[in-house]
């Protein structure tokens, strides 16, 4: 395998989720951005497992399973938030805000 | 431990306290229960004085030249200071306990007539059984420290005392004066202790004055220092010059707490304290210098004041500040003079205390007259007495005995204490000439005391009645329970003399033996000088010439039939005014002292220090600080959550390349 050109594509991803954090709105699709860079770590865990041993891909497993549960609170949060104001975009979530 | 009764000593201040604590918990839940509150209060003191009887005479019988030290508990050790909680019992010690338990149960015993309708009546014996608690445990501590705890509690309880009507303002200010004048001469105290442990390692007296001697250089600057700091406690304690002037003013306590703490045994501590002490005054010339010159200063500049009060108890407080003066022109000489000192302490308390307790008597009555006739005259004033030999025969024929006494004629007990500090100062002048200076004052303030003393005499007691016309009918003695503790006092101020006749009498010098102890450390330190019979015959002579022509100056130039009631009385002129201004020596004070300590406190350190620098520049300035600080940085909190990942985001990437580079 190319240890390179994945290492790459997982920064590419890793990169791409951090943007839609930053740029995106929406509760939702940050959520998903955020599950992307999960993931565009795990691929580099994966990669790195094939010169460094089996760790990296236990590891993988255990960042799958606490993303799982992560996206089980996350999406009832969000869908707290929904049934209270009607919307999921973040730019309305300033309660502690003054003024 | 001796095995005998003076191992009891503990009770005589532990039944005081144990008074205080039982009048206190009754004048808290039944003020009320006055015949209770007579018995415990009378009854502990009565009590006491029978343990110091008992103890004294066992430590007779001791023949104990070192003093006998009880420890109780280890009170402060602290490295290589340790002070026990102790006891000691001396030459000296017995002589105060005696003074204070006897002098003390009599006046405790006057007081239960005295104060029959006052509403504060338990509250009164509780305070007046804690001062006794406290200064027994000044005359009998075993250390500097013991002493100052008791030295301190007097001062509270004479605080207490002075402003005891403390719902009149003048009262409780004339507290605080006190008190406040005290503390400057405590800052003195303090100081000397700390030097004298410095010097010495240690606070006990025993160790004190066993090392004082190698420890310190005699004559040096230490030990100048430490003593002349020690009489600055003296002095206000015992209202020398230049603290005396709240003294006169304590005279707002009832009449009894002036005959017991402001007469007879509290003023006395600052001179139990330079006797304690003559060994550290005798290595230092110039500090008895000082003593024994502001004594004979303070000795005839109270009497010239005491020339023209009217208040009756002011004539009495500057006498007492007089006498004082006496007491530390014997101190301060040193040697054979110490036991003077405390003779004249002792004969003082007897005499002093009679004389407090009979104005009392008289302020008694005319206040009682002047209550009847709802009469807002001043029942303390000598111009609305007058003529009063009449109605109290009693009282006049004890007060003139103490007024005989105190003038110093022969042979009531005044006569041998007085004759015997002015002998003593005489013979120091051999050697030394200031002294014969210090015997000059003295005499003179002989003279001045023979004279004001019959003037009160005269002005109270005889002459025409100037009390009024509607109080006469209601002028009588004081009850039985009030004349009996004088009479016992009269007896005393008479006798008292008996006990340290002087050899010149062929008597046996009692006292001044059994004080042999005490005053030996100094008296090897001065020079021996012997003065030849036909000289002391010669200051006799002229001691007891003064007190007559005093007396006798007083009766033929004074008219008490002149004399109109304060009310309608011409203001003074002249020397006159001066002196019944007291010098303006509070006036003084007030402009040089009092007033622009205040300026200072308001302008200063009120209005600038605390007002602008503290609360304006720390606290609030603090506070506007904060506030500032969060008004700046306010706009980082967006509530944006966006905002704070890309920060955040930013962060890591600083951190990222801060660790590759």
């Amino acid at each position: 395998m190319l240890l390179s050109p994945a290492l790459a594509f997982s920064a590419v991803l890793f990169t791409l989720g951090v943007l839609g954090v930053l740029m995106r709105r929406n509760a939702i699709v940050i959520f998903m951005c955020v599950e992307l860079m999960l993931n565009a770590v795990n691929l580099t865990f994966v990669a790195l497992a094939q010169s460094l041993g089996m760790g990296g891909q236990v590891f993988v497993f255990f960042v799958m399973a606490v993303a799982a549960a992560e996206a089980a609170v996350g999406l009832a949060i969000i869908l707290a938030v929904y049934r209270h104001k009607q919307s999921v975009s973040l730019q309305n979530m300033n309660l502690l805000k003054d003024g | 431990m001796t095995g005998t009764a003076v191992d009891q000593i503990w009770l005589a201040p532990a039944l005081a306290l144990l008074g205080f604590v039982l009048n206190g918990v009754v004048s808290l839940a039944r003020p009320r229960a006055k015949t209770l509150v007579s018995i415990i209060g009378v009854g502990v003191l009565v009590a006491s004085s029978v343990v110091a009887v008992a103890v004294f005479r066992s430590f007779v019988g001791l023949h104990a030249e070192e003093p006998v030290v009880f420890r109780y508990w280890s009170w402060i050790p602290v490295g290589t200071l340790q002070v026990d909680f102790a006891l000691q019992v001396d030459q000296l010690s017995t002589v105060m306990l005696l003074v204070v338990t006897g002098v003390g149960s009599l006046i405790h015993l006057f007081s239960v007539g005295y104060m029959k309708d006052d509403p504060g009546y338990a509250r009164y014996f509780a305070y007046l059984n804690l001062f006794v608690f406290f200064m027994l445990v000044l005359v009998l501590g075993a250390s500097f420290p013991v002493m100052f705890v008791g030295w301190e509690g007097v001062g509270l309880c004479s605080y207490l005392l002075i402003g005891f009507w403390f719902s009149e303002e003048a009262n409780a200010n004339a507290g605080r004066k006190a008190f406040i004048m005290n503390r400057i001469g405590d800052f003195g105290f303090m100081v000397a202790m700390f030097m004298i442990f410095w010097s010495t390692g240690s606070l006990d007296f025993v160790t004190v004055f066993a090392h004082a001697p190698t420890a310190l250089v005699a004559g040096g600057t230490s030990i100048t220092a430490i003593t002349l700091f020690l009489f600055l406690g003296c002095t206000g304690k015992s209202a020398q010059i230049p603290l005396y002037t709240w003294l006169p003013d304590a005279m707002a306590g009832p009449t009894p707490v002036s005959a017991l703490i402001h007469a007879a045994t509290m003023v006395t501590a600052g001179v139990y304290l330079v006797a304690r002490c003559n060994l550290l005054f005798a290595m230092a010339p110039v500090s008895s210098a000082v003593v024994a010159g502001v004594g004979a200063l303070t000795a005839l500049f109270a009497a010239t004041i005491a020339l023209k009060q009217w208040d009756i108890k002011k004539v009495l407080a500057y006498s007492t500040i007089s006498q004082l003066g006496y007491m530390f022109l014997a101190v301060g000489t040193g040697g054979a003079a110490v036991s003077a000192g405390i003779f004249h302490l002792v004969t003082h308390a007897f005499f002093k205390a009679l004389l407090f307790l009979g104005s009392g008597s008289v302020i008694f009555a005319i206040h009682r007259a002047y209550h009847h006739t709802h009469s807002q005259e001043d029942a303390q004033d000598m111009r609305n007495m007058g003529g009063l030999a009449r109605y109290m025969p009693w009282t006049t024929a004890l007060m003139w005995i103490a007024t005989l006494a105190i003038a110093g004629v022969p042979p009531l007990s005044g006569f041998f204490s007085k004759d015997e500090i002015l002998t003593a100062a005489h013979v120091r002048g051999q050697a030394e000439p200031v002294w014969l200076v210090f015997w000059g004052l003295g005499l003179v303030a002989a003279l001045l005391t023979a004279f004001y003393m019959t003037r009160l005499m005269l002005y109270t007691f005889h002459g025409p009645n100037r009390t009024g016309e509607n109080e006469q009918p209601h002028l009588h003695e004081a009850p039985w329970i009030m004349t009996g503790p004088l009479v016992v006092l009269g007896l005393l101020s008479a006798a008292g003399g008996l006990v340290n006749i002087p050899e010149l009498y062929r008597g046996g010098a009692w006292l001044h033996q059994w004080l042999e102890p005490i005053a030996q450390p100094s008296a090897a330190l001065l020079p021996q000088v012997h003065l030849a019979s036909g000289t002391e015959w010669l200051l006799v002579g002229i001691a007891v010439a003064i007190a007559i022509i005093g007396i006798l100056g007083a009766w033929r130039l004074l008219k008490p039939e002149r004399l109109v009631p304060a009310r309608s009385a011409p203001a003074e002129r002249g020397l006159a005014r001066l002196l019944r201004n007291k010098w303006y020596v509070d006036e003084i004070y007030d402009a040089l002292i009092v007033r622009p300590l205040v300026w200072l406190s308001r302008e200063v350190l009120w209005k600038q220090i605390d007002q602008r620098v503290i609360d304006g520049a720390a606290v609030n300035g603090a506070a506007r600080g904060a506030r500032a600080l969060g008004w700046a940085n306010r706009w980082l909190q967006t509530g944006q959550v966006g905002m704070y990942v890309a920060v955040f985001v930013v962060g890591v990437l600083l951190l990222l390349w801060r660790a590759m580079s």
